[in-house]
């Protein structure tokens, strides 16, 4: 390492409280941005399990359609419709919709419904015990074993009980990668039991899930769905459209982003002070560096290398902190919603590195600005 | 000569609240000189030690150190010329705290890009010199003020300058400590080579001068900057 910058991090070093005292604001900082910004890409991420769980290329919906929980049922023309067009390799409906599920205790709970093609099973779970062709048999359901099991009383297979007054039967349990965000247990079963036991208004498809041929046939999809007055997206585009819904159009994402700017600011003015107090300090010891033959820009050197420091170890623990509260809450809750994501980490760096400037910033005003002469004057 | 000023002069502010620190100041220092410059406070001592040293820019006048004229260089090239010529010993020594006694006497050498390790074990040897061996790794503020002007001092000598330069030696240290100091100045730093200007206003260390220069009222005083040992 170069000398001058070896001096610079002995100074920081050995100034152990205000060390001591930057590294913790900037880990503080980092923990709390950090811990916003994945809680909310948690909530975004669970969210849009309908989509990541069913894997489907392609979604037909409503254009009214924003998020995967809110459909708007659409006539079976448009199923037919879908199927014609050229470069799908094939199209079927999808249904998902809420249930009152009785148990045998007498009380009720809500439930996520979701509706599989009879045919082809598609966007089927991972079967964990039973059978997925056990779902053709009467009144059969396969259960989700996720973290909201358990609000429907743990069914083994061959439990049953009632949903909207129907009977159905627990005949498999299933394995879905990503767990719901509203707290609901899920049950899977064919479109034509769902649709034909729960209540639904005049037409009965949720959305029709779409395998194009090629890629180079998405766009062509999407142009001819729409000309039928629907919507065709890509499982991407509807995660993003979903995404947006929650940033834009809820307040959930003005709320979390005051909570990281307010994070931030904390981060900001502790070790944008703390560092100002360690400039004020080595300061007249600066005018001696420069009286001695040190050129402004190699003290600017050192101080900027100083900020990096410090930014870089508080970025650090702050991610090692969040990341280890996070993965200790996901023991202990199992559908809690954070994840730290590159966006994330990105985001905190880019925050980090603006905290590091701005603290490099004000020590380096005073550097540049401190006359050798003073030295001599005392 | 190592040193040759001619007609520097000062002045601070603007008028009509103008003050003239020097006026037309001229002289000359020569290799194994340990000048004095005295004088009242506000005689203007410490403006023409930052003048001739390359930190204060006069108003008008020469200073040529070693044939260069270093108020026609530019900024970063006067730094690296006071780096490479000019050792400073500083009445408040200006060691940094936070780093041990060792670092602290390396830092001309670190600044002149010397690889870290050859930088202290100069430093060590310098070190060495001053009898402060076997405090090197010591922070400074647990040594006395005598030993701290020691590794000030160090600190001036390690990268060898031509030219040292001490504001107020004496200052901080006891009438003894302060004779000692500069006796050891004397006699162990000052040699053919090297020339030493001392701006003090502390009597007791007259002695030690070569040559004693007297400022009043930004001018030297006439009759004054005679060789003392002639």
């Amino acid at each position: 390492m170069n000398g001058l910058l070896r001096i610079a991090l002995k100074l920081l070093l050995n100034d152990k409280g205000k060390f001591a005292t930057l590294v913790i604001g900037t880990t503080f900082s980092v923990f709390l941005m950090m811990q916003m910004t994945s809680m909310f890409s948690g909530i975004l991420y669970q969210s849009a399990s309908n989509i990541v769980n069913v894997g489907a290329r392609m979604w037909v919906m409503d254009p009214a359609v924003q998020t995967p929980q809110n459909s708007i049922p659409m006539p079976n023309y448009v199923l037919d419709a879908v199927r014609s067009i050229p470069g799908v390799k094939f199209a079927v409906p999808f249904y998902v919709g809420a249930g009152l599920v009785k148990l045998n205790d007498g009380t009720y709970q809500s439930a996520t419904i979701i509706g599989l093609d009879d045919a082809s099973l598609f966007g089927r779970p991972t079967i964990i015990s039973g059978s997925i062709t056990d779902i053709y048999q009467n009144n059969a359901f396969i259960m989700v074993k996720d973290a909201n099991y358990a609000k429907l009383g743990s069914p083994k297979i061959g439990t049953s009980f009632e949903i909207n007054d129907h009977r159905a039967v627990v005949v498999a349990l299933a394995h879905t990668p990503v767990p719901g965000l509203f707290g609901l247990p899920t049950l899977y079963t064919t479109y034509n039991r769902a649709t034909q036991d729960l209540p639904s208004t005049r037409y009965l498809i949720s959305y029709i899930l779409v395998q194009p041929k090629s890629t180079q046939d998405i766009a062509a999809i999407e142009q001819q769905v729409k000309q039928l007055g629907y919507l065709a997206l890509t499982d991407q585009q509807f995660i993003t459209r979903n995404d947006r819904f929650y940033e834009f159009q809820t307040g959930m994402g003005t709320n979390i982003l005051i909570m990281t700017l307010i994070s931030f600011l904390v981060g900001l003015s502790i070790a944008g002070e703390t560092f100002y107090m360690f400039v004020l300090d080595n300061l007249e010891h600066f005018g001696a560096l420069k009286a001695i033959g040190a050129k402004s820009g190699e003290l600017v050197q050192m101080i900027v290398f100083q900020s990096l420091v410090v930014g870089f170890l508080g970025f650090g623990f702050g991610v090692l902190l969040s990341s280890t509260m996070i993965a200790i809450a996901k023991l202990k809750i199992a559908n809690y919603a954070a994840m730290v994501t590159y966006e994330n980490l990105f985001l905190a760096l880019i925050m980090v590195l603006i905290i590091s400037a701005f603290s490099s910033y004000i020590g380096i005003r005073k550097v540049i600005r401190i006359d050798p002469f003073d030295v001599f004057r005392g | 000569m190592i040193l040759t000023a001619t007609k520097i002069s000062k002045s601070f502010g603007e008028a009509p609240n103008q003050t003239y620190a020097l006026r037309e100041v001229s002289f000359a220092v020569d290799f194994g000189e340990m000048l004095y410059i005295v004088g009242p406070s506000g005689s203007g001592k410490t403006t023409l030690l930052s003048i001739i040293s390359g930190i204060l820019r006069p108003d008008d006048g020469d200073v040529v150190v070693k044939d260069v004229d270093i108020w026609k260089l530019g900024s970063d090239a006067l730094a690296g010329f006071r780096l490479q010529t000019i050792g400073f010993v500083f009445q408040d020594y200006h060691l940094f705290p936070r780093l041990a006694t060792l670092e602290n006497v390396a830092i001309p050498l670190i600044l002149r890009r010397e690889p870290w390790d050859k930088s202290l074990a100069k430093a060590r040897k310098t070190l060495q010199v001053v009898g402060l061996a076997e405090k090197e790794s010591l922070p400074p503020y647990k040594l006395s003020g005598g030993e701290q002007q020691r590794v000030a001092i160090a600190r001036a000598i390690v990268a060898q300058p031509d030219l040292l330069i001490f504001d107020e030696p004496t200052a901080s240290l006891d009438g003894d400590t302060g004779r000692k100091i500069v006796a050891f100045v004397k006699k162990h730093i000052l040699n053919a080579q090297r020339a030493i200007i001392i701006v003090t206003h502390d009597s007791r260390i007259y002695e030690y001068a070569t040559r004693i220069i007297h400022m009043e009222d930004g001018r030297i005083v006439p009759g004054t900057g005679v060789d003392h040992e002639k």
